[in-house]
């Protein structure tokens, strides 16, 4: 056990300098990063940019190239078939066997565990119960649509009772209805002190994390709680405000807010704009100004900026560093 | 201690579901080998026999006859045509009517009357060897024969007289040479495919990542994989050896038991070439072609075909580095030649060296480019 951290035994994982290489090609470079127990964390970033590379060195699929992982206080460099006896795993393509029923597919994970007969069966009733897999337990997986396909795979992956599960873009390609439903089901879980790592490109998914991370290139620019992460200076730079303006005239009103002097950004949400202005700007000048050229303004409200103005304004940002760095 | 094939039961018990969810399949590797047997053992005699035939007679007396009809008598030649020139002989062979063309001169008859030696021309094709060595053969043979008899005269008995007796495969039936190797090159087809398909599926499905994030140890998910298929293989073998008996009446002469003994480690080795080409493909197309870049040294070094003891000494040497050069041995061994285990042990210990030698590299490859990336 770590005895040498004792802050590690109550992270689920707790990683220090982690870099792996590909050849000349640096995929994970320098991330650390903390995630407490019983936490939903969320790991975002475009993709390419190092996110399933994370989870292997996290699960003990790749060795690191440098820095050190601590899963559920135990060091994946050395022990990773210890941390795998408490990890569980999903993937994105929700790894079932589809020639296999739902019965048999929860029994091969089980006895994969090596779970003994009378814990398997109280296992598979829990699961089945909590998944609300009774109906089907006789189908065949490849029979199930997706959300069913998406409870029977998370209820293989945590069949052997893991305490921390990675969740590879859980929703990819499932209905908003089953969507809503897995979301319930972690917040459930995770009451009962489950950590989970959820990698996904929903923003409103991501709003719903305990805690988030996004990485960028192989370098994590964002850590921390969602409202945190809003208060970040490279989002609301000092001396700006966020606003949102609603108009009939959305896409007229852009073109023109965009080449108005003291606004830093905009973009088109619906029926409204977001925009980045220094607070020098009064809200009634900028409705004034938008008025006179013929733009007719609802409203003009302060807003606070969302998760996915937090990663696209950190994402321009890096990007710049990275050009100016190449240049 | 760790448990190095952990995982193993599991992996068994799924494979075992999957080959019976899914009976086609495996009725098409069960059926489909025995089709082979019957298309190739039927179809295939390399006994060469009834060579079409061109005759010149440019003599046409009663010695000139003679000759041909010695020449049909030897089964190797059929006559289809007699022609009247050269020029008719010539095209017979070019246009592919003939393989061979014999032309008995004018004076044939004249030069034998007067203990002259007398010349006949036998054209051969030799676009096809295997006719043309026979075809040379047989006329050499008949000629010294037709000589020795005039040079002789009455004497009744040559000086030497060579008695060659075929030992093991007295009628020299092709199927009873044919199919003890065939068997040997459809089990290694059956067994590989089966094996390579299974784990590149898993590959294809994702579901081969998900069991690397278990505790699953990469001998244990092996050996889980292999073994269904060894019974599969195993079974196959059995159907093919009693086709060969009973459909194709070629006598199994040595013991049984030793044979299917014997084929274990064959197995083993095709198995793991079934692994080792699903390290490497990604897809089941790619598992096709990598798996037949495979059965072709197989088919032609293995001495299936071709002798080995003929082949040019980098090919030979390479033959020993072919599972099925020893399971041939084997198979031919102990059907044809009534050989036992003292006789055969040595292949047996080969193959299951070469077997445990690529279950290691696949083992390896295993961690390091399927794992691993």
């Amino acid at each position: 056990m770590a005895t040498s951290a004792p802050t590690l035994a109550n992270a689920a994982i707790s990683a220090q300098n982690m870099v792996r290489r590909f050849g000349h090609f640096t995929a994970v470079n320098d991330v650390s990063f903390r995630v407490e127990k019983g936490e939903i964390f969320g790991f975002l970033g475009p993709n390419g940019s190092g996110k399933t590379t994370v989870i292997k060195m996290l699960t003990g699929l790749l060795p690191l190239s440098g820095g050190s992982a601590y899963v559920e206080g135990l060091d994946v460099r050395t022990d990773s078939e210890a941390v795998r006896e408490r990890i569980g795993y999903m993937s994105q393509n929700f790894s079932l066997y589809y020639d296999l029923t739902v019965e048999e597919n929860l029994k091969f994970y089980g006895r994969i565990y090596s779970l003994e007969p009378a814990r398997l069966k109280r296992r598979m009733d829990e699961i089945v119960q909590l998944n609300g897999l009774a109906p089907y337990l006789n189908r065949l997986a490849s029979q199930l649509s997706g959300g069913w396909k998406q409870r029977l795979a998370l209820g293989c992956a945590m069949l052997h009772e893991p305490t921390l599960l990675f969740l590879d873009e859980p929703t990819a390609g499932i209905d908003p209805v089953a969507r809503r439903q897995l979301w319930d089901l972690l917040f459930e879980l995770s009451g009962h002190g489950i950590t989970f790592f959820v990698t996904t490109h929903y923003m409103d998914e991501a709003e719903r994390c305990s805690h988030v991370a996004y990485i960028y290139y192989g370098r994590l620019i964002a850590d921390g709680t969602p409202n945190s992460l809003r208060e970040l200076p490279d989002v609301q730079p000092p001396g700006t405000l966020r606003v949102e303006i609603i108009t009939p005239e959305v896409t007229r009103a852009l073109r023109f807010a965009r080449h108005l002097p003291g606004i830093r950004g905009a973009t088109i949400f619906g029926q409204s704009i977001h925009a980045l202005i220094e607070d020098r700007f009064n809200l009634d000048d900028l409705r004034q100004q938008l008025l006179k050229n013929g733009i007719t303004v609802t409203e003009i409200r302060p807003l606070t900026p969302s998760l996915e103005d937090v990663f696209v304004e950190l994402t321009y940002k890096h990007q710049a560093l990275l050009e100016g760095a190449r240049a | 201690m760790r448990n190095y094939f952990r995982g193993f039961g599991a992996v068994f018990y799924k494979e075992v579901l999957h080959v019976r969810r899914d009976p086609a399949t495996l009725f098409f590797s069960l059926v489909i080998p025995l089709l082979q047997m019957v298309v190739l053992g039927f179809g295939i005699d390399t006994n060469i026999r009834q060579v079409n035939t061109v005759v010149y007679n440019a003599d046409g007396r009663r010695e000139s006859r003679e000759l041909i009809d010695r020449l049909k008598n030897s089964d190797t030649f059929h006559i289809k045509r007699y022609v009247q020139n050269d020029g008719d002989l010539n095209d017979a062979i070019i246009a592919g009517k003939a393989r061979v063309g014999i032309k008995i001169p004018v004076d044939y008859s004249d030069r034998l009357l007067h203990n002259m030696s007398a010349q006949v021309l036998v054209l051969i094709d030799g676009s096809d060897s295997s006719v043309a060595g026979q075809a040379i053969n047989v006329t050499t043979a008949i000629g010294l024969d037709e000589s020795l008899r005039r040079v002789l005269q009455d004497r009744s008995t040559f000086a030497v007289d060579m008695r060659p007796k075929l030992l093991f495969n007295p009628d020299s039936r092709s199927p009873n040479f044919l199919l003890p190797g065939l068997t040997a090159i459809l089990l290694l087809n059956v067994t590989t495919f089966l094996t390579a398909f299974s784990i590149v599926r898993e590959k294809e499905r994702g579901t081969l990542e998900q069991l690397f994030v278990t505790p699953v140890r990469p001998m244990g998910l092996l050996l889980g994989k292999l073994l269904p298929y060894l019974a599969i293989g195993f079974s196959e073998l059995c159907l093919i050896l009693s086709f060969m008996r009973f459909v194709f009446q070629v006598p199994i002469h040595g013991n049984v038991f030793l044979l299917a003994f014997l084929s274990l480690p064959y197995l083993f080795v095709s198995l793991s070439i079934g692994i080792l080409v699903s390290s490497k493909a990604n897809t089941q197309s790619e598992a096709i072609q990598l798996a037949f870049l495979t059965f072709l040294p197989s088919i032609f070094f293995s001495g299936y075909i071709f002798p080995r003891e003929t082949m040019p000494t980098f090919f030979y040497v390479i033959s020993y580095f072919i599972p099925a050069s020893y399971f041939i041995n084997i198979t031919r061994g102990i059907i044809l030649r009534v050989a036992g285990i003292t006789h055969l042990w040595t292949d047996g210990l080969a193959l299951f060296l070469i077997g445990s030698v690529l279950l290691i590299i696949a083992a390896r490859r295993f961690q390091n480019k399927v794992i691993m990336a």
